[in-house]
């Protein structure tokens, strides 16, 4: 700790920090652009000047950029210095000279940070009487507008997309006054995180374009804190609502897992909650017509479904509560696992994984901090985006670390950057097709799944002699390989291996787990850091929620002997969970099938009996990420038509609230007992008040209604939520974690969020990070076996192997209007030696044998031969009927609307 | 005794005096509705949006008069047309809640919103009062005549070019060494 005195006062301070990051984690006010608390320092914008005086007796002092100038001990500065005050305020007015007086039409205005520095900095009038510089603007893609005319120049953007997330596509371009920030040429911005331009830009250069369609206010937005559906990750967010519609979903900072930045997926795939497809009425299917269910009928139906060994099938898109509730209606026994076989063993693998007390499950922060990784067939881009970020980061270590040596401070950003060059610390990508990630790998081994297990039982035998060896034939070109890639987990301080399920392979999962056990065998470390992927929001809860042996194949299987005359299907569409002749066999014979969703599905179709439930912003519930953390998200607007929370519908007319329900699932569910802990506790809220989910200054509250009724009608009464849908309450209660949306006087961007860490970068001043749900035993597993051969390739057919998309693997957020535009039609990739033997070009559609929906190729000239990457489109081809192998046939359909063509891969043959 | 006079009587004489005299004082009050009386072209009554020089409506659906309105009784929604204008979608003042206080004409920053001399808006169902943009939204400019706020903001609409903007340059050729 350093002692430094700010105007007068002394502060202890990190002499680790600059002095403007110190100064923020103070809670003082210092105006500043180009400084971001992720990204470190670069003094480009020369607002942060402040006066620093030599010693006590230094009356004159010298101005200095406090991001460039560490906090070191005995450091005397002033920001109040009136020097320093007029420079800034100098400063800012050159920042101003072409800003194109715009705010009203601009959809920054309000959460600008470039209006909130103007204002702390005291600049009003514009003097200059020259003529503004002016820029054309691009098309960036269906997500983000361009208004290059409000740019100041502050390099956020490219630093961000570029350096933090890996970009090549946005650039700075020309120079002095002229420089320019955009594309080549107009196109999609290609980065899986350019959603985060809106919220890096300190003004309104990169806006949100949905957003901007249905234009909102941040003022006028309810907003409450939620948490992510897209994948695993659960990272959190702040949806805002307005006028009964989602508008829009911004990041929401926890130190743990997400910090600033999400995913596009995460940020633009909230959508769905606005779909016309939504389900709106409980309703009777008799005969091919839908009558409503009236609520009388209803609870004589649940009655009919509870009674009589009705089967439930539960959900990993669906909450805890609502799993538990469908297990409590129908007894755990008859209790199925909602996803595919292969998958639910991957997943019981998972969790047994994570009680195993030689690993550790790191965070998303604990990743970036991973010094060696290495990657067992998870296309971790595609399936969970904001790891991929992550990982971007943790390849920057040895860059920290170089420059720790040369005593350079991290926060030095472009000298750290100039040190290390293309120096990374080591990543190593084993796959079945080119990754996202290859460009910052330092070894890329792109395989069939077989090869790719046996390389990593190589590694784990290589790290230590116990571990079983594996298949010497597969894995002897890779010998070198092997033998560096061990050397360097060996040598790092923080050795990470990510493996998945999206590749559907346990063996890669038990291979990922023999290396992490070497690791820690021979590493001498306490935990290793194991990183295990599963597909959903909730796969985690679900599983634990669910007995082993009740897989879905069971489930479908009873149902199809006709042993069951009732079953219950929670959020999910079977036909994406298993072959569609099973899913077909299972339902026919069933006449009572009642299928609790939000959207329509194929599953809906074949229901009797269909209740519509809320969306992820519609109510308050607990969803278990990849880590086994669970964590609380809450209801941020009002239900979609006759909505509600399906364990309230499966509750029938028993008077419950959600609080009672996540303390039921805490007690009577096994393994969940820690939920309760997420539950805010009544006795921190000031004088009992809630927390209001709407802004001090949320406008309209006497007109919104008034054409259908002038005598407005009360506020709707949230009886179970500590966020009332009002503005009345306390906004910023000692419980930061609950706060509707990040704003603090002076301080209306997103940038406020300092004001309510500890400090720069750190936790949220009492905040909910989540709740570790998954206890370690007392004693590790042991060394797994190499399972099965790999599969038998007969003559001319290929290996199939799944590829995932960010825009469109996701079920929900495939319903999204902006993500569809970015979505691509099912397609295969192919080895250009491949494509040639089957006479193959490039944008052809082919089928493929025994699968009815013809596919696009695409050539891709990092796959392996024999192998083919199989993307199912959404829903349209099904997973789960894909044989092993297959063979290509010619195709006469015509190519369809969206084709290939928004598919952005590194290794793409040709431009299509 | 002359004191009680002094007291009682007088006070009563000049009482009734001052009641007679203003027989012969003309009146004060004015024939409403037959005669109508002057209001200064500023006094805060009937809210109404106007349109640009040009024709074109002034509001572009910033949303600052909604927030700054103390009795929260203006409602709108941004939309947006086909040559790149912002303009309400609905825009709704609820008048059985408005103060007249002219704060949303303050915060307007393209002067659209405007308070004007008319103040007769009484009605019998109180429904009426809540207004619409149609009922809301005139053909002319009001008290602002030339201001035309696109012509200002260097946002680019149909027929008005970047560069084209008050005090704005022609866009830049980012690939030009020239310059």
């Amino acid at each position: 700790m350093a002692k430094i005195v700010i105007d007068g006062v002394s502060y202890e301070v990190d002499p680790a920090n600059n002095l403007l990051q110190e100064c923020l984690s103070q809670g003082l006010d210092l105006p500043y652009f180009c400084w971001h608390p992720c990204m470190g320092s670069v003094g480009a914008c020369r607002q942060c000047a402040v006066k620093q005086y030599r010693d006590a007796d230094d009356k004159d002092g010298i101005l200095v950029m406090a991001c460039m100038t560490p906090a070191s001990d005995g450091t005397i500065i002033s920001i109040e210095d009136t020097q320093a005050k007029s420079f800034r305020a100098d400063v800012i007015e050159s920042l101003m000279i072409s800003h194109p007086h715009d705010c009203p039409v601009c959809e920054e205005g309000g959460e600008c940070h470039l209006q909130d520095m103007t204002q702390m900095s005291g600049h009003n009038y514009r003097r200059y009487d020259k003529k503004k510089v002016t820029h054309r603007n691009q098309y960036l893609g269906p997500f983000i507008n361009h208004e290059m005319n409000r740019c100041i120049a502050c390099y956020r953007c490219v630093r961000y997309y570029n350096d933090y997330a890996g970009g090549t596509d946005l650039s700075a371009q020309a120079s002095h006054h002229h420089v320019y920030f955009g594309r080549q040429a107009d196109g999609v911005l290609e980065s899986e995180f350019s959603g985060n331009l809106v919220e890096v830009c300190p003004t309104g250069v990169f806006t949100d374009k949905g957003f901007s369609e249905n234009y909102t206010r941040k003022w006028d937005l309810q907003s409450a804190p939620s948490v992510c559906v897209g994948c695993a990750v659960g990272c959190n967010t702040t949806p805002g609502e307005r006028y009964g519609s989602l508008r829009r979903l911004v990041n929401r900072y926890n130190s743990e897992i997400n910090g600033y930045f999400l995913c596009d997926r995460g940020r633009f795939g909230f959508d769905f909650v606005n779909s016309e497809q939504r389900l709106t009425e409980p309703v009777r299917i008799v005969n091919g017509e839908s009558q409503t269910l009236a609520a009388a009928e209803l609870s004589q139906t649940l009655t009919e479904f509870s009674s009589g060994g009705a089967i439930g099938i539960g959900s990993p898109r669906a909450s805890n509560e609502s799993n538990f509730m469908l297990r409590c209606l129908v007894g755990e026994k008859n209790f199925y696992a909602g996803c595919a076989d292969t998958e639910h063993e991957a997943l019981q693998t998972i969790i047994e994984f994570a009680a195993d007390p030689s690993f550790h499950c790191p965070s998303i922060s604990e990743i970036e901090q991973a010094d060696a990784v290495v990657i067992l067939g998870e296309d971790v881009t595609n399936t969970a985006p904001r790891l991929a970020l992550a990982l971007r980061q943790s390849v920057r270590n040895k860059a920290l670390s170089l420059a720790e040596d040369s005593h350079i401070a991290s926060w030095q950003d472009a000298a750290v950057r100039e040190l290390a060059q293309q120096q990374r610390s080591p990543l190593c990508v084993l796959s079945s097709y080119a990754t996202r990630l290859d460009d910052v790998a330092s070894d890329t081994i792109i395989e069939a799944p077989g090869v790719l297990t046996a390389i990593g039982f190589g590694i784990a035998n290589k790290l230590s002699d116990k571990a079983p060896a594996a298949d010497a034939r597969s894995v002897g070109a890779y010998a070198e390989v092997i033998e560096a890639v061990a050397e360097q987990l060996m040598a790092a301080k923080r050795p990470l291996i990510i493996a998945g399920t999206s590749a559907g392979k346990t063996d890669l999962i038990h291979a990922a787990a023999n290396i992490a056990r070497a690791l820690k065998e021979k590493h001498g470390s306490e935990k290793v850091d194991l990183c295990l992927l599963v597909p959903e929001v909730n796969s985690m809860g679900l599983t634990m929620m669910v007995n082993k042996e009740n897989t879905l194949g069971r489930a479908l299987k009873k149902l199809s002997s006709g042993a069951v005359s009732h079953a219950v299907v929670l959020e999910n569409d079977l036909y994406r969970r298993a072959d569609s002749g099973v899913v077909d066999a299972a339902l026919e014979r069933l006449e009572n099938l009642m299928v609790l969703d939000l959207l329509e599905t194929a599953t809906t179709a074949k229901a009797s009996v269909v209740l519509p439930t809320t969306a992820f912003s519609e109510h308050e519930a607990t969803y278990v990420n990849y880590e086994g953390r669970a964590q609380l998200s809450f209801q941020v607007h009002m239900n979609h038509g006759a909505a509600k929370p399906a364990w309230r519908w499966l509750n029938g007319e028993q008077e419950c609230d959600v609080e009672t329900m996540v303390n039921r699932c805490s007690s009577e569910a096994r393994g969940f007992d820690k939920l309760g802990q997420l539950l805010p506790d009544p006795a921190q809220f000031v004088a009992g008040m809630k927390i209001p989910r709407q802004s001090q200054r949320y406008s309209g509250r006497t007109a919104i209604k008034a054409n259908l009724d002038v005598h407005e009608p009360k506020q709707p009464v949230d009886s179970e939520s500590v966020m009332a849908f009002s503005m009345e309450g306390i906004p910023a209660q000692k419980d930061a974690a609950f706060m509707a949306s990040a704003w603090a006087p002076r301080w209306n961007s997103n940038q406020s969020i300092s004001k309510f860490q500890e400090e720069v970068n750190g936790k949220l001043k009492q905040g909910h990070i989540g709740t570790q749900l998954i206890e370690k035993l007392a004693n590790g597993g042991a060394y797994l076996p190499p399972a099965s051969p790999s599969t038998e390739v007969v003559d001319g057919s290929l290996e199939v192997v799944l590829a995932h998309q960010i825009f469109g693997s996701d079920e929900l957020s495939a319903r999204s209007d902006s993500i569809q535009q970015r979505m691509t039609d099912p397609y295969i990739g192919i080895s250009p030696t491949d494509a040639q033997a089957q006479g193959v070009q490039h944008g052809d559609m082919v089928s493929l044998d025994g699968i009815e929906v013809p596919v696009v190729a695409c050539i891709r000239s990092k796959m392996p031969e024999g192998v083919v990457a199989i993307y199912c489109g959404d829903g349209d081809i099904n997973p789960h009927s894909l044989p092993a192998t297959v063979s290509i046939g010619s195709s006469e359909s015509p190519v369809g609307e969206r084709g290939i063509r928004g598919l952005i891969v590194s290794d793409l043959l040709e431009d299509y | 005794m002359f004191d009680l006079i002094k007291d009682t009587l007088l006070s009563q004489v000049r009482t009734l005096w001052l009641v007679f005299s203003h027989a012969f004082v003309k009146a004060d009050t004015v024939q409403y509705p037959e005669e109508q009386p002057y209001m200064f072209p500023r006094w805060r009554g009937r809210i109404i949006l106007t349109r640009d020089p040009d024709g074109e409506e002034r509001c572009v659906a910033c949303n600052l008069c909604a927030v700054v309105c103390p009795v929260d009784c203006i409602a709108l929604q941004k939309t947006e047309d086909e040559d790149g204008r912002w303009y309400p979608e609905f825009f709704r003042i609820n008048f059985s809640r408005c103060i007249m206080c002219g704060f949303c004409e303050e915060a307007c920053p393209t002067n659209a919103i405007q308070l004007t001399p008319d103040f007769e808006m009484a009605e019998y169902v109180r429904q009426d009062m809540v207004w619409e943009k149609e009922d809301l939204l005139i053909s002319g400019t009001g008290k602002y005549h030339n201001y035309n706020f696109y012509k200002v903001a260097g946002k680019t609409i149909k027929g008005k070019d970047k560069g084209e903007a008050l005090n704005e340059a022609a866009p830049v050729d980012i690939r030009s060494l020239l310059t």
